[in-house]
């Protein structure tokens, strides 16, 4: 603690004030009581994961919150143990759970039996974007060259986990275009990437902030993003190209679309005033630097909902889903 | 000689008092850390890592990599003394280490142990300092193939050091297999052998399982030899460090094998545990003296722990150079480094020379520190026996369950625990070896994803497992250590009917 801030806390005690609280949590309404409990329904080190420590470092930092806030990985089950245990808290407003595309993927792939109605949904923080990356050293230029020779030979596509996302992704890529593409799962998006520079496999869905070091070094090549728009971030990220520079999936006439879902639930049964409190917050975590610092390394669409237009997005999204998980045959 | 110029600017950074303190307190909190079962290294720097984030970056990982080498060294302590291994690593440790421990030799376990962690990090670091980028670009051409290999070598290695009988020793390991398939099946993405049941969705954490195997089965039977410790009349006495390394020397060579066989599994990234049971199984191979490992010779604890701390120490070049964690702890570290604002992979030694350079300045130092602080205390650890076992066993009951609870945080690991308990006690008493069972379960899942990620990619042929010079000569040596008590037997019955004599016990079945 540097010395300045042991003084300003001694000023403040000694002020003896009543009002003393900062004024960020001195709005009427619920707040927590007790500690919060953060569960990341992933393993330690992910995106999700990294994204649910920053939130924590920010309230921490910025004094958000009164009460700590407390990050839990589980894990088990493709996160279905997370989801499993926030859907047995109900009406328990300590708990929150931060999501990505197996919200929707583990029960419809394991017949766990979840679904994202059993949670309050309190916001969508961003969407992660996917980028078809290849080796630098391959041949193919474009994603329309990439098609074409996987239509010829069969390639390997490696991604993170099984019937989720990046496997998702690239059984899409097959419908629509009949390229063969061989799928590899891994543990995590940042072995995946490493497996493409050391050329194992021939081609990554990875997101943007799994690869960037591996591009910056110049040891992959960007293809397409998997987003109806090109990336918004336009600053320099190699000698020649930036987020924005890549092309989309559909301006080099290949038709897959995929963002994936960074959103805060409750548990079900918990009281408006408490939704509110938690919507608050994110808000504010949102409007710190150290947040927008995140979204700009992630290249990720910072694109944020709550209330009604929230669900709603959540109601279509899993019909989506069902649809791509059906067609590719992974429904349980 | 560019890195000796750089490595002394880290040390600048490092020698600041502010940093110099904070490593003190890393390698407190860390050997505490390492010491609680349960509490792994990558779980005390998950709880830690948010009172980092108004600390400069380099002050950041300085303390939270001694955290890391605290616990490295921590492990170690409840291995010995009680065989309770206080992460996965040391659990080859528990070997000879409590044995020792058991003789009343448990101060010179410790400061083998000690000693030997030192050396394993020190030449691992040394490796890290001059020859990272070439040892990075070595670490690209593993894929799945290559992964496997090295999974199978372990095993090679390791099967047939246990004293049962074969047949016993291919149960225990095939029950560990068995367990190890329970949960999420990352290839399939459908779970297995859950029944339905949400407590075993998350499988069988082998700390969880170790904890009970060892930790609970040892007191259950403590109680029956009669609630006390075998190794409590112990001379303790501060020299006992002294006398230990005047021995050390004549083991050099054990150790450097030790060394390398830790720094090449830090960097694959296979991990210090695999790396610890790997170079007691070699070690124990290669020892004149072999059939006496598992009763307390100080090779056995030399060997793992070396191993251990060079594959910890080399697990964070993969994480620093491409991004990929070689250990859990790892993990956790590289999510800090992104939440710091500093992008790990190959641009972090172009771009961040303070910060790469002040880190690997503190590896040296933190050791160092790292080792004086444990040896300082070596013979207050070894005093923990002379207290009443009716009131230690107690403690480590709950300090086994909160460490159980601590993995997963999940309530049912206590059950769980105490039920692999009394199954480690029954095996225990039917003389089942557990080292084969601990080694399937905490390998067994990744050796057989390695397998199947090989196969999707070869398309189902195994010719891939001799696709090229490197995986080829990995499963060379494989087959040779496996075989090897096979050839050995055949020799000596030959030289047996040479001599005429024929006095030869066939091993059994």
């Amino acid at each position: 603690m540097p010395p300045a801030g042991c003084f300003r806390r001694s000023l403040l005690i000694g002020a003896g004030a009543a009002a003393l609280v900062s004024p960020a949590i001195a709005q009427k309404g619920w707040e927590p009581t007790r500690p919060v409990q953060f569960i990341v329904p992933a393993g330690t080190g992910g995106g999700a994961d990294q994204m649910a420590r920053v939130i924590q470092g920010i309230v921490s930092k910025h004094k958000l919150m009164r009460q700590p806030m407390v990050v839990v990985n589980k894990a088990g089950g493709a996160g279905a143990e997370g989801f499993l245990e926030a859907k047995g808290a109900r009406g328990n407003p300590h708990m929150i759970v931060i999501t990505l595309s197996n919200l929707f993927t583990t029960p419809m792939a394991t017949g766990v039996p979840f679904n994202w109605q059993d949670l309050t949904p309190v916001a969508m923080l961003a969407l992660d974007e996917f980028v078809l990356w290849v080796n630098a050293e391959s041949p193919w230029k474009t994603a329309a060259e990439f098609i074409a020779a996987a239509k010829q030979e069969r390639l390997k596509l490696g991604g993170t986990g099984s019937k989720q996302e990046d496997q998702i992704i690239a059984v899409a890529i097959g419908k629509a275009t009949g390229a063969q593409l061989t799928y590899v799962p891994y543990r995590g998006g940042g072995e995946v990437a490493v497996q493409l520079v050391g050329k194992h496999v021939d081609a990554s869905v990875n997101n943007p902030i799994e690869a960037v070091t591996h591009w910056r070094s110049g040891a992959l090549r960007p293809l397409c993003v998997f987003d109806s728009q090109r990336l918004a971030n336009t600053e320099k990220m190699t000698e020649t190209m930036a987020w924005s520079d890549i092309p989309t999936a559909k301006e080099t006439g290949l038709d897959v679309e995929y963002l994936m879902l960074r959103g805060i639930f409750m548990p079900a049964g918990v009281q408006p005033a408490q939704v509110a409190f938690y919507e608050g917050l994110l808000e504010k975590v949102r409007e710190t630097p150290d947040w927008r610092e995140l979204m700009q390394q992630g290249a990720f669409n910072s694109t944020s909902m709550t209330g009604d237009a929230f669900r709603a997005w959540l109601t279509k999204e899993e019909a989506r889903h069902r649809t791509l998980m059906q067609e590719a045959g992974f429904l349980a | 000689m560019e890195e000796l110029g750089l490595l002394m600017q880290g040390f600048a950074v490092v020698m600041e008092p502010q940093n110099l303190l904070l490593m003190l307190v890393g390698i407190a909190l860390g050997v505490l850390i390492g010491v609680l079962p349960g509490l792994g290294g990558a779980n005390g720097i998950a709880i830690l890592l948010p009172l980092t984030f108004a600390m400069p970056p380099v002050s950041a990982i300085i303390m939270l990599s001694c955290i890391y080498w605290g616990a490295l060294f921590g492990g170690a302590i409840t291995s010995i003394l009680f065989n309770i291994p206080g992460e996965p690593w040391s659990v080859a440790t528990t070997f000879d280490g409590y044995p020792m421990a058991q003789q009343g030799k448990a101060a010179e376990a410790l400061t083998a142990a000690f000693t030997s962690s030192f050396v394993g990090a020190f030449i691992a670091i040394v490796m890290i300092t001059f020859i990272a980028p070439v040892i990075a670009g070595f670490a690209l051409r593993f894929g799945p193939p290559e992964f496997f290999a090295v999974m199978f070598l372990s095993f090679a290695s390791f099967i047939g050091m246990s004293k049962g009988p074969a047949l016993k020793t291919l149960s225990a390991m095939m029950l560990g297999f068995l367990l190890a398939a329970v949960g999420m099946d990352t290839v399939t993405g459908q779970l297995r052998m859950t029944f339905g049941s949400t407590e075993m969705i998350r499988g069988f954490d082998f700390l969880v399982a170790v904890i009970g195997l060892f930790g609970i089965s040892e007191i259950l039977c403590s109680i029956e030899d009669g609630l006390r410790f075998k190794g409590e009349r112990a001379k303790i006495d501060a020299r006992v460090v002294l006398k230990v390394w005047a021995s050390l020397p004549k083991h050099w060579w054990l150790a450097l094998r030790s060394s390398l066989i830790g720094c090449w599994m830090g960097i694959t990234p296979a991990g210090a545990t695999p790396a610890s049971f790997m170079s007691y199984g070699v070690a124990r191979r290669m020892s004149k003296h072999g059939a006496s490992f598992g009763k307390g010779r100080i090779e056995g604890v030399i060997a793992p722990e070396t191993a251990a701390h060079a594959a910890g120490t080399s697990a964070l070049l993969p994480m620093l150079t491409l991004g990929v964690p070689g250990s859990p702890t790892a993990a956790v570290l590289l999510g800090g480094l992104i939440m710091w604002g500093l992008q790990p992979g190959p641009m972090l030694f172009v771009e961040q020379k303070d910060f790469v350079w002040g880190l690997i300045a503190s590896m040296y130092l933190g050791n160092v520190v790292g080792l004086i602080v444990v040896l300082v205390a070596v013979p207050w650890f070894a005093a923990i026996l002379r207290v009443p076992f009716s009131i230690i066993a107690a403690i480590i009951l709950v300090v086994c369950a909160i460490g159980a609870f601590t993995v997963s945080n999940a309530e049912f690991d206590i059950t769980l625990m105490l039920i692999f308990g009394v199954v480690g006690y029954v095996l225990k008493k039917l003389d089942y070896p557990l080292a084969p069972l601990v080694l399937a379960l905490v390998l067994g899942d990744r050796t057989e994803e390695a397998f199947r990620q090989s196969l999707l990619i070869s398309q189902g042929s195994l010719r891939v497992f001799f696709s090229n010079w490197l995986v080829s000569s990995i499963m060379a040596m494989g087959f040779a250590l496996l075989l090897w008590p096979v050839v050995s037997w055949v020799v000596e019955r030959i030289n047996a009917h040479r001599s005429g004599t024929g006095a030869v016990v066939p091993r059994e079945a």
